[in-house]
């Protein structure tokens, strides 16, 4: 053959046109560039102007093109006409689905309001949801938090003021050690990874704290494979050395937490609080003068060795606790399953880093004090968790401990370190408190969901019982700042606290793995009452695909996919900041559905109309809003707030300004983003820095300056353990008094996590995580992910796979106390000798989602959460809580325990239900 | 046989660096959806929906587990596609000529015209680079985008392979082997870049970079406690530690 070769084009046309909009394939909001071929979508990849994945995309956000044209996506309103799980609809118009949805809810909101429960799955326009909710007056509203990773957001808001994911990042640019705890491939996917790549670059260190080496964990230049549930442990550990050491920033926690403050030493209902002046304000010693001094007093220097009157500082509460030997690496090695000098190693490179290698910015700025300072020094040291840490009954005080880790070093807001977006930092004190009571015809006082300081703030009814049917902010989970969608349809069936008419959910695939126990809860979906009737009367479910909970529902009302759309990433919710900038963005049709379908934002104002809500109609009764998109443009929540900040009044306004019909229309034109840049001398130490408070007024976060110091020690929680030890009132029920006085200590603490009550005979932990190219992913019947991972295997460590005698290809008899799966298993070595662990929500049910009855996700694929029960076993008071975490309702999903017995390779796993049909039958 | 060029003006290729490879899987469906409607037919999926789905890929990554001798397990992220070989075995197996390698840039294209699907150079490549796409039967592999890297269509700075541009941690390069100055050619002399089985004499243009040697923290350099907090009581402590203020 000759060198001849053939000429190949090398500047084909790429595409008709780009339209630009926002990613949905999983909670991160990327920019994407949406390639058009006559018409059609033929390309997605990652905008290089967008903030959040500067032109990266995962693997998910490039798969998107085969969620648009997903045979499961649903086409038309449906009705069920078979029994409930059968799968058996009949189609209807939207205007039949809209008016039977009327006819149900309507009635409801004159007399019962809270006989709707409305509960949104991944939700990214809880703003809007939530403000319809309370515009129908029913307190049982929430999105997906509390089964997801309310632990973190919640410690996070209580102890400074912002939390790891959207609150706040690793400074990137300057960090010299990252530490990485837990699973945290789903929060945030392509900054962390943008991050770890800028890291390997610089040759900055990566440390792994996982019982789980894959994924980031993989590429860490140190790895502690950690037992679950034991970081808190751990992490005050590392806090003992730190302090036996004399290694921690005493400056930074003089001036910028409340480690001055005084804590009252009188016994009595004051006791633990701190010690107020006349004015009710805490109070500092000044180092100066040894005299009281306001905290936030110009050229105050707050003494933390401070004893006055015979009440001494959080500071030596806190050092006394830490130094005691039962936090000690030599104590607790055997717990968390790193030996001691591993731990004493870690804490000394962290205290290398943050003070040897200590950096500082020529920046000049001033505090809320008034005090000028020529620079900003800062501890280049940061870290990051999310579920791992957070899933755990212990999980809301073991992320207290994190943060008060990253404070000790001064590792918060401070270059090198971890930083906040904006809206944050944001006290607990600048959150609304939860609002609850139902009254007929009338919206709810405020929003559901909030951030509680003190007992009277629970909600709870005149009798004590719980408010709400997740009994969210009572006695059993007082922070539960995100609700507890997992209990939902446990007390809708149990009745308990009271019974509900209609449950109408979004999003959420409540019928399979976001469940605990989910046999059960498909019993409870079906269970009938002594009349014959459905124990849950009515439900009404909006999902884009057919996914397993479709079958349970009365009535759908099918959604798009995300570039069919509208949709508003908002400052009001939960925006795409960075933090040297506010950003928020849309999402907008960049093709059009060929389907009957509408977004579900545009189907719930169209609701709030046909309802007559409160903001959704005009003082004559007609609607205010043609859709969401119109909304978006001209909803304000406060005089010139509104869901976007850019391109207000005429276009040239920020934050604040009238509304502009032609906003949507400029974000499209802006690649569908905006952002705001924060000063360079507002960019650190935010929550104290007078010119990031000004910045933050101007843009509308917040109505005048907010500085304040971080909760080392917590008043909020103290005064539950106060209530608990019989102070005040509301009262706690006896039966919880002992476990509040434990969860509810101001300073962070470790208890064991009570998965741990499963005994002996469960010796092996069990955990769940999905694969980074699925995490958050609304389904992973997308063409090409499920040709990477189609099936998932229980993996099991070396020494259990040689004490089971396992071979591969062998199956495993999975038991905890509730329940028992027999799956699939494969050994993996860089694991935690003691955990099994397993991809969740690979597992599918047969025939949903549109794929084939023998398709592996159902028949090799399984899920943990048979295993998992949304109760804790009884306490012997006839009792049986939630399992989760006691202050915030955290699903306590990682607190899982199991033994396994080998067993010779079966056909399918175990259990197995019925072949669903494809809703509504084949167009 | 299909002769290869004696040499080629430049040496295209990928640099793969291993210690930063999370295994997101972006770079593989970034390429698939490139690909799919880029240069010549698309990347077919077989029974997608299916008890056993398959597709056409021209880039893959698997997940291996190392044990070193000593320390705990380690997780390696691998990337697979086309190395571009210098003496890349699947073009002179070719019978027809399909497949050859560019004089200009050395990319190793098919030529899908000319491809009968007869599968030879699959069996030839050592590295398992080349798919015969199931619908099409010619054979796929990767082109280093070659739709892309001169495409006047595109702003310049996208002309690079779909997969470089998608990766999120920069895991991979693109560059001229051939130039010694070039940022591959660099990365590759710095990191110690390697050639993935280098007893077939294959002469790969891309490389991978190893992972860094993971280190153990040094137990040498300990914190020494302030004092003895035991003996000297909490009181002794705060004396210390307030001291250094």
């Amino acid at each position: 053959m000759s060198l001849s070769q053939p000429v190949v084009d090398t500047s084909p046309s790429v595409s008709d046109e780009v339209r630009k909009t926002t990613c949905y394939m999983c909670a991160c909001r990327c920019g994407i560039n949406v390639h058009l071929k006559s018409g059609k979508v033929s390309y997605i990849e990652g905008n290089r102007d967008h903030p959040i994945n500067k032109g990266v995309l995962c693997g998910k956000g490039a798969s998107g093109i085969k969620q648009i044209t997903a045979p499961s996506r649903l086409s038309q309103p449906l009705r069920r006409v078979g029994p409930r799980g059968s799968g058996a609809f009949e189609p209807i118009s939207w205007d039949e689905a809209l008016e039977l949805a009327v006819a149900w809810m309507k009635p409801l909101r004159e007399t019962a309001p809270e006989k709707l429960a409305f509960f949104t799955g991944r939700d990214q326009s809880q703003s809007l949801t939530g403000f319809w909710a309370q515009g129908f007056g029913t307190p049982n509203y929430a999105a997906h938090g509390g089964f997801c990773s309310v632990n973190m957001a919640a410690g996070g808001i209580y102890t400074m003021g912002g939390a790891f994911w959207e609150f706040g990042a690793p400074d990137w640019e300057r960090t010299k050690m990252f530490v990485l705890f837990g699973v945290a491939e789903d929060h945030d996917s392509n900054p962390i990874k943008i991050g770890i790549g800028k890291l390997k670059d610089r040759g900055a260190k990566i440390v792994s704290v996982n019982p789980i080496r894959t994924g980031y964990n993989a590429v860490a230049d140190d790895w502690l494979p950690v037992t679950p549930g034991t970081d808190g442990l751990l992490i005050l550990s590392l806090i003992h050395c730190l302090l036996e050491a004399g290694k921690v920033d005493l400056g930074y926690l003089a001036q910028f937490t409340n480690a001055a403050y005084l804590v009252d030493s009188t016994d009595g209902p004051t006791k633990g609080l701190f010690v107020k002046n006349a004015e009710s304000q805490p109070f500092v010693i000044d180092r100066r003068t040894g005299m009281p001094a306001p905290w936030d007093g110009k050229g105050v220097e707050p003494d933390l060795g401070a004893v006055w009157q015979g009440h001494r500082t959080v500071f030596q509460h806190m050092a006394e606790r830490y130094l005691s030997p039962d936090y000690a690496p030599e104590t607790v090695a055997a717990a968390v399953g790193i030996p001691a000098a591993r731990i004493r190693g870690l804490a000394a490179d962290l205290a290398r880093v943050a003070f040897d290698e200590a950096i500082v910015l020529d920046r000049e700025w001033t505090d809320f004090r008034g005090n000028v300072h020529q620079t900003m020094p800062g501890r280049p040291v940061s870290f990051h968790a999310m579920r791992g840490i957070s899933a755990h009954s212990n999980g809301f005080q073991t992320a207290r401990a994190l943060h008060l880790l990253q404070i000790v070093l001064g590792a918060v807001e401070t270059p090198g370190s971890w930083r906040m977006k904006p809206p944050y930092p944001k006290p607990v004190e600048a959150h609304p408190t939860p609002h609850f009571e139902a009254v007929p015809g009338k919206p709810l006082s405020g929003p559901h969901l909030g951030y509680v300081r003190s007992p009277e703030q629970l909600a709870l009814k005149a009798d004590g019982s719980p408010a709400r049917i997740d009994k969210g902010f009572s006695w059993e989970n007082p922070f539960s700042a995100h609700g507890l969608m997992h209990m939902v349809i446990p007390n809708a069936a149990a009745g308990d606290p009271y019974r509900i008419d209609t449950l109408f959910l979004y999003m959420a695939n409540m019928a399979w793995n976001s469940s605990m126990n989910t046999e059960k809860v498909m019993e409870m979906l079906t269970a009938k009452g002594e009349d014959g009737e459905y124990v849950i009367p009515r439900i009404i479910y909006s999902d884009a695909y057919a996914s397993e909970t479709v079958a349970y529902a009365d009535l759908i009302l099918p959604d798009t996919t995300y570039v069919e759309r509208h949709d508003c990433i908002s400052l009001l919710d939960r925006p795409i900041s960075e933090p040297d900038a506010a950003g928020d963005a849309i999402r907008w049709p960049v093709v059009e559905p060929d389907r009957d379908v509408r977004g579900f934002q545009s189907v719930l104002i169209d609701l709030g109309a046909r309802l007559g809500l409160p903001g959704f109609v005009t003082p004559e009764g007609k609607p205010l809003y043609r859709d969401y998109a119109d909304y978006i443009a001209n909803h304000q929540r406060r005089p010139g707030v509104g869901p976007l900040m850019g391109f207000r009044g005429n276009g040239d306004l920020t934050g604040r300004g009238a509304p502009n019909p032609d906003q949507v229309q400029r974000y499209i034109e802006n690649g569908s983003f905006f952002q705001a840049h924060v000063p360079e001398e507002a960019a650190f130490y935010k929550p104290w820095n007078a010119a990031y408070q000004d910045w933050a007024v101007a843009m509308g976060f917040y109505e005048s300056p907010q500085p304040y110091l971080f909760s080392i020690w917590s008043e909020p929680m103290r005064r539950f353990q106060l209530a608990a030890e019989g102070h005040g009132h509301p009262q706690p029920p006896d039966a919880l008094r002992e476990r509040l006085k434990v969860a509810m200590d101001p300073l962070p603490l470790w208890y064991p996590p009570y998965g741990e009550t499963a005994g002996a005979a469960y010796p092996i932990h069990a955990l769940t995580q999905r694969p980074m190219h699925m995490y958050h992913s609304w389904g992973s019947q997308n063409a090409w992910l499920r040709q990477i991972t189609g099936k998932n295997y229980l993996y099991v460590p070396t020494k259990i796979w040689r004490e089971q005698g396992f071979r591969d290809g062998d199956w495993a008899r999975v038991t905890s106390p509730s329940g028992t799966i027999t799956v699939p298993v494969a050994h993996m070595a860089a694991l935690n000798e003691n955990t099994v662990w397993t991809w969740n929500a690979i597992g599918k049910r047969r025939g949903a989602w549109a794929l084939d009855k023998d398709a592996t996700e159902g028949t090799k694929g399984f899920l943990l959460n048979h295993l998992i029960n949304e109760l804790l076993p009884e306490q012997g008071d006839g009792m049986r809580w939630s399992n989760s975490d006691p202050v915030t309702g955290q699903a306590a999903w990682f607190d899982l325990r199991v033994r396994i017995e080998r067993v010779e390779p079966q056909a399918i796993v175990q259990p197995n239900f019925p072949t669903l049909p494809f809703p509504g039958g084949r167009a | 046989m299909t002769q290869l060029p004696a040499t080629t003006a430049k040496k295209l290729g990928l640099v793969i660096d291993l210690d930063t490879c999370v295994g997101c899987q972006a770079c593989v469906t970034a390429c698939k959806g490139w690909n799919d409607q880029g240069y010549g037919v698309p990347l077919s999926d077989q029974s997608p929906y299916g008890s056993d789905p398959s597709g056409t890929f021209l880039n893959r990554v698997h997940s291996y587990e190392v044990q070193p001798e000593a320390g705990p397990a380690q997780i390696v992220n691998f990337p697979r596609s086309c190395l571009h070989c210098e003496d890349a075995p699947c073009v002179t197996v070719c019978p027809t000529g399909a497949s050859y390698k560019r004089a200009e840039d050395g990319i190793v294209l098919v030529n899908e015209d000319a491809c009968i699907g007869c599968g030879l150079c699959a069996w030839a490549c050592p590295y398992g680079a080349r798919e015969l796409d199931a619908a099409a039967g010619v054979m796929k592999k990767c082109t280093l985008c070659v739709d892309r890297i001169y495409n006047e269509n595109l702003p310049e700075e996208d002309r690079e392979p779909a997969c470089v541009r998608t990766c999120p941690t920069g895991a991979r390069h693109f560059g001229d082997f051939a130039d010694p100055t070039s940022h591959v050619s660099r990365l590759a002399a710095e990191r110690g870049g390697f050639d993935l089985m280098p007893e077939m004499a294959t002469k790969p243009t891309n490389k991978y970079l190893p992972p860094r040697k993971k280190a153990a923290p040094d137990e040498a350099s300990l914190l020494a406690p302030l004092l003895d907090v035991q003996a000297t009581g909490f009181a002794g402590w705060l004396d210390r530690v307030l001291g250094k203020i």
